[in-house]
């Protein structure tokens, strides 16, 4: 069988889904990328061409570079915070203790519910009136009165970012859990008769496995923490005084409140773009760790 | 055919069947309220199954949503093709709607009796350059709650007749100890603080447009916001006010926590109901005070109206359905949380009942109603105020400033 049947055969078994991909994916892409040229309203009028004048309206306004900065700082933040801790989380439950099977069980549970009803609980902790976060840190004498977590510039994005660690953290540990058990315990064991330290066997034995699938909850992660919206817009609303406004409220606002479809869709593409460059920015790392794990 | 496949089509069908023989329903119409209290979800349910008991051959899907979502979903549905027939519609909105062809002009419909028989300012929350959109439903305004027991025993005979009289004894409650802070309001990031502060513009003497530009950065809209943030900084206004909504106040009402609050009439009854509230018995509600020289009294218009959309099919059904929803008779039966659009309804006994307070403030707040700017870019004007308070409030800069940044930027 010569190479080219091979290779035409192998397209002609890839066209059917690659058909359905471009309708899917293509297609609505096209679409938003046509309309973002427009000054297109929700309703009414489907709008006529403007060229790049939403985009330069929109990068040249005030809300642009401080969401942009906003958004980059809550998903620096929040991924770091959960690598860290959901990696140290995986360590602990790879250890052999009582009880260890159901605490695994319990870990699973913040990550399984809902965004919305995650951020009405915190809301609820956070309650500047009844909140028990103001109750437990006035009752230890770390606090005097009771305040206000989620009306205040200087603390409502913090606690934002806890809320989201502690129902995102779990995701990490899961897929850091799973990679642990595949550290062969020859090697570990080995590394026990050479004499190395906890740090050290860590650092040179179980991390290289580690890193691939940490870098794949590493890319879900920033993508997902990039274009958070519903734990923000339970939560605070971008407020108070839009220092909790993230990119993906700025465009849900432009295009629904607003009604300016032509314009969200130019700004739901910047959104699109920056995370693209991310994902294949992080994809060239994959790979780069993946050739030399093996 | 084989076996399998025959036996599977044959339970399609089966059960398929019982839904493709409507006994009575004959025209299905989907129609989208609010998720909140009053009406409650349970009264529009009640209220629906009467109307379709009354018509067996019309049918009402109900689906409810939070006052934060309604606008939104109401436009995305009418831009996605699968549109609601009936929609509750902000006071806010008609402008924006009928610029956009969202709702059916309807003012043929209106008749003598319905012209004659509502009150002259729940018109205004369905009409938009001499049309009417729909008909008004939940009639409302924030009035000044207060509780007697705290003023009381602060030595407060009467509840405050102006804005300057409400901070003055507020100040009292506080320096005597008895509350740390006594106003609470909803100034969170949204359209409750909007309404907070059309409640001052309006006694404030301000303008929120003049002549299509803004105009609240001067004037009573300044002296307005001013007035915020000085009971803010004085401490006389509870500081968690800046993430409250009107739920949040009725709880610190509830709960014995703010001598004054302001807030629509639902309140009243609830903050009644010894079952969730702790100041049952001791709630007092007049209209939000005035300003001396400008205003006797004060209030927002935040009423709600049910209009049928273009792109509804059944368009005359919907429209009945409309009209049973906001007949006196209904709205009498619910007088409890939202008072009637219909000016008898407020001499009947059956309506006052046990509410008199509220009814005789009803009397002049309803008729003091001030309205939001009507303009096809309202969401625009309320974002930017929303920023301008909130920004105001934590001093991140100056009324004056704030005030002028949001004209900048509301999009007129």
């Amino acid at each position: 069988m010569s190479g080219t049947w091979i290779t035409t055969r192998a397209w002609l078994l890839m066209l059917p889904l690659l058909i359905v991909m471009v309708a899917v994916i293509g297609w609505p892409l096209a679409d938003t990328v046509q309309l973002s040229f427009t000054d297109a309203k929700l309703v009414g009028t489907s709008g006529s061409y403007v060229g790049f004048d939403n985009y330069l309206r929109l990068v040249s306004g005030n809300a642009f570079g401080r969401t942009l900065f906003t958004t980059t700082f809550f998903a620096v933040v929040v991924v770091t915070t959960e690598m860290v801790f959901g990696v140290l989380a995986a360590l602990l439950l790879n250890q052999q203790f009582y009880g260890r099977t159901l605490l695994r069980a319990l870990l699973i549970l913040p990550w399984a519910l809902p965004t919305v009803v995650n951020a009405t609980l915190w809301r609820l902790i956070y309650n500047p009136e009844y909140g028990a976060l103001n109750a437990a840190l006035t009752q230890i004498g770390i606090l005097d009165a009771y305040r206000s977590w989620l009306g205040e510039p200087g603390t409502a994005l913090t606690a934002l970012i806890v809320a989201d660690c502690w129902k995102n953290f779990p995701l990490v540990a899961m897929i850091a859990l799973a990679a642990l058990q595949a550290v062969p315990r020859d090697v570990i064991a080995a590394s026990y008769v050479d004499g190395a330290s906890a740090f050290s066997r860590f650092r040179f034995v179980t991390l290289p496995y580690l890193a691939g699938p940490l870098m794949v909850a590493l890319v879900l992660r920033t993508i997902e923490a990039f274009k958070v919206f519903d734990i923000i817009w339970v939560m605070t609303r971008g407020g108070p005084a839009n220092s909790t406004r993230t990119m993906s409220i700025l465009v849900y606002q432009e295009a629904f409140s607003f009604q300016r479809a032509g314009s969200g869709a130019s700004l739901a593409l910047i959104v699109t773009l920056i995370i693209t460059v991310l994902a294949v920015a992080y994809g060239t790392v994959v790979k780069k760790v993946a050739g030399s794990a093996t | 055919m084989n076996r399998f496949f025959g036996r599977t089509l044959l339970s399609a069908t089966l059960l398929t069947a019982p839904l493709s023989v409507p006994a009575f329903a004959e025209t299905q119409i989907n129609a989208l309220f609010m998720a909140q209290a009053a009406y409650s979800e349970a009264d529009v349910r009640a209220m629906t199954e009467a109307f379709t008991k009354a018509n067996p051959d019309i049918k009402v899907n109900l689906e409810f949503v939070p006052y934060e979502g309604l606008h939104d979903k109401t436009v995305l549905a009418q831009g996605a093709g699968n549109a609601y027939d009936v929609v509750l519609f902000d006071v806010i909105w008609p402008a924006e709607f009928a610029a956009n062809n969202v709702l059916v002009d309807i003012s043929s419909k209106i008749t003598a009796d319905m012209k004659s028989g509502v009150l002259p300012g729940a018109w205004t929350t369905v009409k938009y350059d001499s049309k009417f959109y729909g008909m008004p439903w939940i009639l409302d305004t924030k009035y000044l709650y207060y509780n007697k027991e705290i003023l009381s025993k602060a030595g407060i005979a009467n509840p405050p007749k102006t804005w300057e009289e409400l901070a003055a004894d507020a100040k009292i409650i506080k320096d005597k100890g008895i509350l740390a802070t006594p106003i609470a309001w909803s100034w969170a990031q949204a359209e409750a603080a909007i309404c907070d502060y059309t409640t001052l513009v309006s006694a404030f003497g301000g303008d929120f447009l003049k002549d299509g530009k803004p105009a609240f950065q001067t004037g009573g809209g300044l002296d307005a916001l001013k007035y915020m943030v000085d009971t803010y900084k004085s401490g006389v206004t509870n500081p968690n006010s800046k993430e409250f909504l009107e739920e949040d106040v009725r709880k610190v009402f509830e709960n014995g926590d703010a001598a004054f609050a302001l807030n629509w009439t639902y309140m009243y009854n609830m903050a009644n109901d010894p079952k969730d509230s702790k100041v049952a018995g001791k709630v007092g509600v007049v209209p939000a005070p005035g300003v001396a020289g400008k205003s006797e009294a004060s209030a927002v218009n935040g009423s709600m109206g049910l209009g049928v959309t273009t792109a509804s099919k059944h368009q005359d059904e919907a429209w009945k359905y409309i009209v049973y929803m906001t007949s006196q008779q209904t709205q009498n039966a619910y007088a409890k949380l939202s008072l009637p659009i219909w000016a008898s309804s407020y001499a009947d006994p059956a309506v006052t009942k046990g509410q008199e307070e509220l009814i005789a403030a009803a009397k002049v707040g309803l008729a003091a109603m001030y309205p939001r700017p009507t303009t096809p870019k309202y969401q625009e004007i309320s974002v930017a105020l929303q920023q301008a308070i909130q920004e105001a409030l934590l001093g991140q800069s100056s009324p004056e400033d704030a005030l002028k940044t949001a004209a900048d930027n509301s999009g007129l």
